[in-house]
């Protein structure tokens, strides 16, 4: 099968989906001419013209809010908020309004509206372009949250949120976009809200998401050749989250490690981490791990940046010290 | 226009404005070799903006400064080594290496800081003024802005809230034609920008950024109107950065033409040849000056990539008082 670039495969499930439905446009901060921020968006301009790959002006809860109105009278917007740190500037429309439209009128409205935005560390940016966000959604009910590891599954979940109905933020990963990976010529479609179990094991589970995955892949291979058995779980969707993978896999292993890039106090895996309480308790032999970020804003020094962040080796680390 | 009378006055312009060329210029090596990493908006072609109104400054008075802000942090006084040392994420950085670029700021100059976000500077400067008012001081506050960040909710929201209470607030207005790839034109509803200061009922004037003499003038005069307790205004500043918006920028979104254009109207030029035209500076001045900021930056570069990263337990520090 054909590799393309992370990237690549987030621009081909935009294009692709805009040829299907003239519905679907796409607009942002130098979306259009510059082709984004970090080039995801290269070629569409040139291809589907002004008003339907729009250059904003930089106004993010206009742009965020802009998308709604559009969404709720006929349009399937695709807005792209170039680094997740700047929602921020639009988390009243999202909290307020994209999130509980639909509810507070009765469910007499849908919310076709993708949220594409990017975030994580890497590229010693400091604290306002590294941070990992998705905890902020994940506590919103009514939005679903997607944040894919690897580009097929970046593709088919793109095309799966632009055909949604509900109001999607899809979080990418700036130190993923040159990763390759195998994607079909042919269109698919991926379900939202299914976890992805990577790889079987059977004396610990380890879920994670989005570029910490790809720390945990190397980790359970590394612990293999020292004679542990690791399954992998990319949860790939947040929200809604596919706890019955999880309980399914922790009572075949009965440890769970979960790791996150994202602040430690109030991150998705504390959620996690209670549910499989209430549900597999009586499945634990250990406490639920979790391997964060660390409780302060990305600090600009390169080996600081490093420490603040999971990698490889701690998780490997937390996945030892959780089995003695 | 006031005239340039003392040589001391020209050769410190003159050395601000070099200061920052060569600061950046610099830092584009650092960058390209890898030395420097992550991103870095740079300043070069806008110095006289930055320099014009600092001149009209006092070491007591406040900014806030953008993403762009290594040019705003030099004319504020802050130290090149340490500013140097801030972008490459070093413990001797101003900041101690973690703030870096986007976040430089010696403080103890005024400097309330760099900024991620665009705009993020807005509201603090309010707040800034409101405590000049309440302490009741005669400091002003200068919140340097780019054109794009004209188009941010908070943008109108703070001006409204200083031109309500008529707080000593000046907004410097970096017009150097686009927000990242996003020319005004096809960004603002209104393209002369000044304009936007009118409905927050403050005063405004548009002035040629490149001219050291004109920012500072202009700034000067609001600045004292400020003083004086009669409020907020407005400079718009139309000037030109040289470089991409960062490394990456193949600059498709604008001509060789209007780069060309601009880079005749480069701010350091300008005034040297100003200078030695009226015979306040010679040719040589100008070269020595030339040669001394070039071992400055030397210095500071050297200074920079000698210093330690800083102790992995500084990652939990400064979170609070
Ligand atoms: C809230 C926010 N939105 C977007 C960005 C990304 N960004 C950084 S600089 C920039 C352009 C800013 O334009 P302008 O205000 O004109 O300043 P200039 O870069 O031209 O000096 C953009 C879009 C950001 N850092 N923060
Ligand atoms: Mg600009």
């Amino acid at each position: 099968m054909r590799e393309i670039a992370y990237w690549q495969a987030i621009n081909e499930a935009l294009s692709e989906e805009m040829t299907k439905d003239p519905g679907v446009f796409i607009m942002g901060e130098d979306v259009a001419i510059y082709g984004g921020a970090y080039a995801v968006t290269r070629g569409l301009h040139a291809k589907f013209g002004d008003e339907r790959v729009r250059d904003t002006a930089i106004s993010e809860a206009a742009i965020v809010g802009a998308g709604l109105g559009a969404a709720i009278t006929g349009m399937r917007p695709v807005v792209e908020i170039m680094y997740v740190d700047f929602m921020g500037i639009a988390m009243d429309q999202l909290n307020n309004q994209i999130a509980k439209i639909r509810y507070m009128f009765g469910g007499k409205t849908k919310v076709p509206l993708v949220i594409r935005t990017e975030g994580g560390a890497g590229r010693t940016l400091g604290a306002h372009h590294s941070q990992s966000l998705e905890a902020w959604f994940t506590h919103i009910p009514g939005i679903k949250v997607v944040m894919p590891s690897t580009p097929y599954d970046a593709k088919g979940l793109l095309k799966a949120a632009i055909r949604e109905d509900n109001p999607v933020v899809y979080i990418e990963h700036k130190m993923l976009y040159n990763t390759k990976g195998q994607v079909p010529e042919e269109e698919y479609l991926l379900p939202i809200g299914k976890a992805d179990v990577k790889k079987q094991g059977k004396d610990v589970t380890l879920l994670s998401w989005s570029l910490t995955l790809l720390h945990c892949l190397k980790a359970a291979e590394e612990l293999e050749k020292e004679g542990v058995s690791v399954e992998v779980i990319d949860l790939r969707t947040l929200a809604p989250l596919d706890i019955d993978t999880i309980v399914n896999s922790v009572k075949k292993t009965h440890r769970l490690v979960i790791a996150h890039e994202a602040w430690k106090t109030g991150g998705f895996a504390g959620e996690i981490a209670a549910q499989v309480m209430e549900k597999a308790f009586d499945y634990l032999d250990a406490p639920v791990c979790r391997v964060c970020g660390a409780d302060v804003p990305m600090p600009k020094a390169p080996n600081l940046e490093k420490l603040a962040i999971p990698n490889k080796d701690t998780i490997k680390k937390a996945v030892k010290e959780l089995l003695v | 226009m006031s005239p340039l009378k003392d040589k001391g006055t020209a050769i410190f312009y003159l050395q601000k404005m070099m200061e920052i060329r060569q600061f950046e210029d610099k830092i584009m090596d650092l960058l390209a070799q890898n030395i420097a990493e992550g991103g870095s908006h740079l300043y070069a072609g806008e110095e006289a903006v930055a320099v014009g109104a600092m001149a009209a400054l006092r070491p007591d008075d406040f900014i806030t400064s953008t993403h762009r802000g290594h040019g705003h942090a030099i004319a504020k006084g802050g130290k090149l080594n340490e500013l140097m040392a801030e972008i490459l994420g070093k413990a001797t950085g101003c900041c101690k290496g973690k703030g870096g670029s986007l976040h430089l700021a010696d403080v103890s100059t005024g400097n309330l800081g760099a900024n991620g976000i665009v705009g993020g500077g807005l509201a603090m400067a309010a707040g800034a003024g409101l405590s000049i008012k309440l302490r009741k001081t005669d400091q002003v506050t200068l919140c340097f802005i780019g054109d794009g960040a004209t188009n941010q909710g908070v943008f109108h929201e703070s001006l409204n809230m200083v031109g309500t209470w008529r707080l000593p607030v000046i907004y410097i207005v970096e017009n150097n034609l686009y927000g990242m790839s996003v020319s005004v034109k096809r960004a603002s509803a209104v393209t002369d920008l000044a304009k936007k200061a009118v409905p927050y009922n403050m005063p405004a004037v548009t002035v040629f950024g490149q001219d050291v003499l004109a920012v500072k003038d202009a700034v000067e005069a609001y600045v004292k109107s400020a003083r004086a307790g009669n409020g907020p205004a407005m400079v718009v500043c139309d000037t030109y950065r040289y470089y991409g918006h960062s490394r990456s920028d193949p600059r498709v979104y604008r001509t060789k033409e209007e780069e060309k254009y601009w880079a005749e109207q480069d701010p350091i030029k300008l005034f040297s040849v100003k200078c030695v035209k009226e015979g306040l500076l010679s040719q040589k001045d100008v070269e020595e000056l030339d040669k001394f900021v070039e071992n400055e930056i030397e210095e500071a570069t050297k200074f920079a990539i000698d210093s330690p990263l800083p102790n992995d337990a500084e990652l939990f520090t400064d979170l609070f008082a």
